[in-house]
Parts: C-alpha cells; sequence; structure tokens
C-alpha cells in the first residue's frame, strides 16, 4: 500500500476515539446542513409543481364564432411561453361548475340560458412561470377582441416567486455557515492531530523527512475524514428522512446529490488540513 | 578531508542566552571525536548546528562541504538523511516494531519496497538484533532500544553519526556494548561525534577529544597537549 495512505490510515487505528470524534462532528455539521437542503429541495419541488399550475384564463366574449377562437389558439400555442391551450366552451363550464358545487344544483338549473362564458385556459411553461412573464402573456391575450376579461394570479404569482428566492438564499445561508464550521471542526482535529504527533514529527526531520512528506498523510486523513463525515451525514439524513416520511411524502436526494455532499465533505476536509498543517507544523 | 568546519561560530539564542562562543573546529573523514564538558557548556547546541536544527547566528559553518546557513528547508532534509544522529533518550516510536522503525528512516527518502527489507535487516544484524526485529520498543532493553537507534541512524549510510550521550540512560554493561558499536561503526569508516560526560569512556581510548566550557572550547586534544582541567580529574 502507499506510504502516504498507510500513515493516514494508521492515525485511525491509532487515535481512534478522536477520529471517531472528528468524523461524527464533521458528520452531524454536514447532516444539519444537508437535512436543510433536502427540506430546500422538496420546497423546490412542491414549488415547480403548483408553479406548473400557473395558467392564464382569457374569458371569451359571448358570441364569438369558433373559428376566430380556434385560430386564435393555434397562434397563442405559439408563444414560447405557453405550453399548452385548452379551449373549455360554455357547456363544458356549466359541467365543471355544477360538478364541483353540488350544493348549487338548484341554482344552477334555474338558469334558462347558460350564464358562463367559454374561456381559453393558457398554461405557461415553467422557465416563463416569474411575474413579468405572466403578465407579458396576459396582456397579449387581453390584445385579442373576443377577451372580455384575462385573469391570473398576479399576487400569488409574484409570492411564489418571492418563496424560491428566499428559500435559496436562506439555503446559501445555513449551507455556507455549516460549511466553515466543518471547516473549523476539521481543522481543529488536525491540529491535535499535528500536536499529538509532534514527537513522531520531531523524528521524521530528524531522519531527514521534508515538510511536504510529513505533510501528506495530514491531508489525505482530512480528506478521508471529510469524506466518511460526508457519509455519514448521507446515513443521518436518510434516517431522518425515513421517519420523517410516513406523515409527509418527501422525496431523498439521488445518487449525483449524495456523492456532491460526500466529495464536498472530502474538499472541506483536505482545504481545513491545508490550512491547519501549513500552520502548526512550523510550530512543532 | 573535513566532513564539519566551524568557523568562529556564535550561537546566540532569541532570549539573549549564549549557548556557543566563537567555535572553530574541524572535522576529518572518519574520525572520531569526543565532545565533553558539563551540561549546559554547549554540547547539544553544537550538534544541533550540525544536523542544522539551529543556523549559526554568528560565523560559517559546514557541514559535507555545505554551508548550513543557507540551505533551504529542503536541502536540510536532505543533509539529514545523509547524517546518523542518535539521542539518550532513543527517540523510537513506540507503537512501531525495531524493524518498521528501522525502514522508517529509509521510507521517507522515498527508498522502494524491494531494497528496505533487505537494508534493514542489514543494519539490524550489524547491532546484534537481527531476532528482535519484531520487538515492539517497550519489549527492549535499554541497551538494545539504543541499538535500534543506532541500526536507524545507520540504514542511510551517514558519512557522520552523532551521538548525544547516547549512553547517558544506559547500565555500564549495556554502555560498553553501545560504545563497542560505536567504535566498530567508526572502524568502517563513519566519523563520529559523540557528546558524553561519562570520562570513563573517554580515558579508555585515545580517541580526539573536544571540552567545552560556558559555549567556548576550551580543550582540543588535537591542538592542546596538556589535558583539560576536567580531564584530570
Amino acid at each position: 500500500m502507499n506510504l502516504t495512505l498507510r500513515e493516514s490510515l494508521l492515525a485511525f487505528r491509532r487515535w481512534p476515539a478522536l477520529s471517531f470524534l472528528s468524523v461524527t462532528t464533521i458528520g452531524f455539521a454536514l447532516f444539519v446542513a444537508s437535512l436543510y437542503g433536502l427540506v430546500a429541495l422538496n420546497l423546490h419541488r412542491t414549488l415547480d409543481a403548483i408553479g406548473e399550475r400557473v395558467e392564464v384564463v382569457v374569458y371569451v366574449l359571448r358570441g364569438t364564432p369558433v373559428e376566430v377562437v380556434t385560430v386564435a389558439i393555434g397562434e397563442i400555442e405559439s408563444f414560447p411561453e405557453v405550453t399548452e391551450v385548452t379551449y373549455v366552451t360554455a357547456e363544458q363550464a356549466m359541467e365543471r361548475a355544477q360538478a364541483e358545487m353540488e350544493e348549487f344544483q338548484g341554482i344552477f338549473s334555474e338558469f334558462e340560458t347558460n350564464p358562463l362564458p367559454a374561456s381559453l385556459e393558457v398554461r405557461l411553461n415553467s422557465e416563463f412561470q416569474s411575474p413579468d412573464h405572466v403578465r407579458s402573456v396576459a396582456n397579449r391575450l387581453r390584445g385579442y377582441p373576443f377577451a372580455e376579461d384575462v385573469q391570473y394570479g398576479s399576487e400569488w404569482v409574484a409570492k411564489l416567486d418571492q418563496l424560491r428566492a428566499i428559500s435559496g438564499v436562506v439555503g446559501l445561508l445555513i449551507g455556507g455557515a455549516f460549511a466553515l464550521a466543518s471547516v473549523i471542526i476539521i481543522g481543529t482535529t488536525i491540529r491535535m492531530a499535528v500536536m499529538q504527533r509532534s514527537k513522531e514529527i520531531g523524528i521524521m526531520r530528524l531522519v531527514g523527512a521534508t515538510d511536504s512528506f510529513i505533510r501528506r498523510p495530514f491531508l489525505v486523513e482530512g480528506a478521508i475524514k471529510g469524506a466518511l463525515g460526508g457519509m455519514l451525514a448521507m446515513g443521518l439524513c436518510f434516517a431522518a428522512f425515513v421517519a420523517v416520511n410516513q406523515l409527509l411524502s418527501a422525496e431523498f436526494f439521488n445518487v449525483p446529490q449524495m456523492i456532491a455532499v460526500v466529495v464536498f465533505g472530502m474538499a472541506l476536509g483536505l482545504a481545513a488540513s491545508v490550512v491547519s498543517v501549513g500552520k502548526h507544523l512550523k510550530n512543532v | 578531508m573535513t566532513v564539519i568546519r566551524f568557523d568562529k561560530v556564535s550561537q546566540v539564542f532569541p532570549s539573549g542566552a549564549l549557548a556557543l562562543r566563537d567555535v572553530s573546529i574541524d572535522i576529518a573523514k572518519g574520525e572520531f571525536v569526543f565532545l565533553t564538558g558539563h551540561s549546559g557548556a554547549g554540547k547539544s547546541t553544537l550538534l544541533r548546528l550540525v544536523y542544522a536544527e539551529y543556523l549559526p547566528t554568528e560565523g560559517d559553518m559546514w557541514v559535507s562541504g555545505h554551508k548550513t546557513k543557507g540551505l533551504a528547508q529542503r536541502d536540510i532534509a536532505r543533509l539529514r538523511r545523509r547524517l546518523g544522529i542518535v539521542f539518550q533518550d532513543f527517540r523510537l516510536l513506540g507503537d512501531r516494531t525495531a524493524e518498521e522503525n528501522v525502514a522508517f528512516a529509509l521510507e521517507v527518502t522515498g527508498a522502494k519496497r524491494s531494497i528496505i527489507g533487505p537494508k534493514v535487516m542489514r543494519v539490524l544484524s550489524q547491532v546484534g538484533l537481527a531476532s528482535k526485529g519484531h520487538q515492539y520498543p517497550h519489549e527492549l532493553s535499554g541497551g538494545e532500544q539504543q541499538r535500534v537507534a543506532i541500526a536507524r541512524a545507520l540504514v542511510n549510510d551517514p558519512f557522520v553519526l552523532i551521538a548525544d550521550e547516547p549512553t547517558g540512560n544506559l547500565d555500564e554493561r549495556a554502555t560498553r556494548g553501545v560504545f563497542r558499536l560505536l567504535r566498530d561503526i567508526n572502524a568502517n569508516g563513519t566519523a563520529v561525534v559523540m557528546a558524553t560526560h561519562d570520562l570513563d569512556l573517554v580515558r579508555q581510548t585515545d580517541y580526539r577529544t573536544i571540552e567545552l566550557k560556558e559555549g567556548a572550547v576550551v580543550y582540543d586534544s588535537a591542538v592542546d597537549r596538556k589535558p583539560a582541567a576536567g580531564m584530570e580529574t
């Protein structure tokens, strides 16, 4: 086995308690960060799913010939923002109303003529659901002479957008804070390891080891600890997910995301070791 | 040929304490030199200057032709691989066997594994510990531990062996054994610089003796005929 790797693994065997402590602390720091990530991930998925329902409704002026509406549907479908246009006739609107509001059955049957207008339900592509895009589509639709009214949940769309932005910023802040905490923790454990091995480092120097040779096992050790911490965090996250998922139907990270967390932990471990070893090797 | 040269070297610590004062010494290839003097006389400081743990604050010194003052950290590491260093407290790694301790000195040089095994066996045999390679330091006697340390110092074929009170922690019998080993190593052509305050050892041989007092050389048998005051007692 490679000498550097052997020396790094030896550290785990010789100081199991310290190694266990650092891996679990890193694991818990990454766990909290990933747990937030998981919440943010599910929040985004939910928001996206809600977003797919963002639609603009055009109420069609009574007496508009079907041909005119059909031509307009073709045009509207060619808007880049639009994914689907559904034509709801006055009769369909009535059927829907009757089905959805059973308690008003009596009232509906008393109408001599159908009071409900026909409408076009315009569904937007998920990339174009910002308030600006929705407004722009609505304005274009208002230009059709048969458009009696155009409605969309403008306030609701704006709030959805805001919620998305807030969750993104909060996620970055919390993730950043815990990443920093992990760096400090790993840095401290590496520092402890350097101090604990000061005698050994002294002997290494006496027999002619260069500083880069002395440094290498510490860096590998930090990277291994970070990666193990990442794996532990994923394990804890999964346990938490299983527990919570009995109540809510949520989704877990996919494989690339899990690998990303482990690689991120490894990078944190390496970065912390580089800083810590560089600073403390001089004092040994 | 000179392997170690001190030219008017003084060593002042940041605290202002003067550890060595105007020391000029030449040590030749294959020479055996005793360094004597009371505790605090500057013996260890002088040896530390040889293996570039300290760099002289005044004067110049050369080890194997290299001026230590100008050496980069990497060059100091390379220089130390060509020196063997032995201490009173052995400085072995307690969680490694005798064999692993010796192999360690080769591993840091990036030596191939295929040559490490045979070389380690050769030096362990040379110090008389071929059968104890798998034992840990705490399973060995003081004399045996010092032999492991000497084996480690020898494994890189040093041109000089630096020994700082190597028998200071040993009983009389172990002392004789270790001293005999150092003499054998010297007989094979390696220079030995040994700091000691065991004057019995010094008197047993006619090796060159340098005595330090308060950081200055007060006696050098290669220069002075008359033994220093301390030598007469």
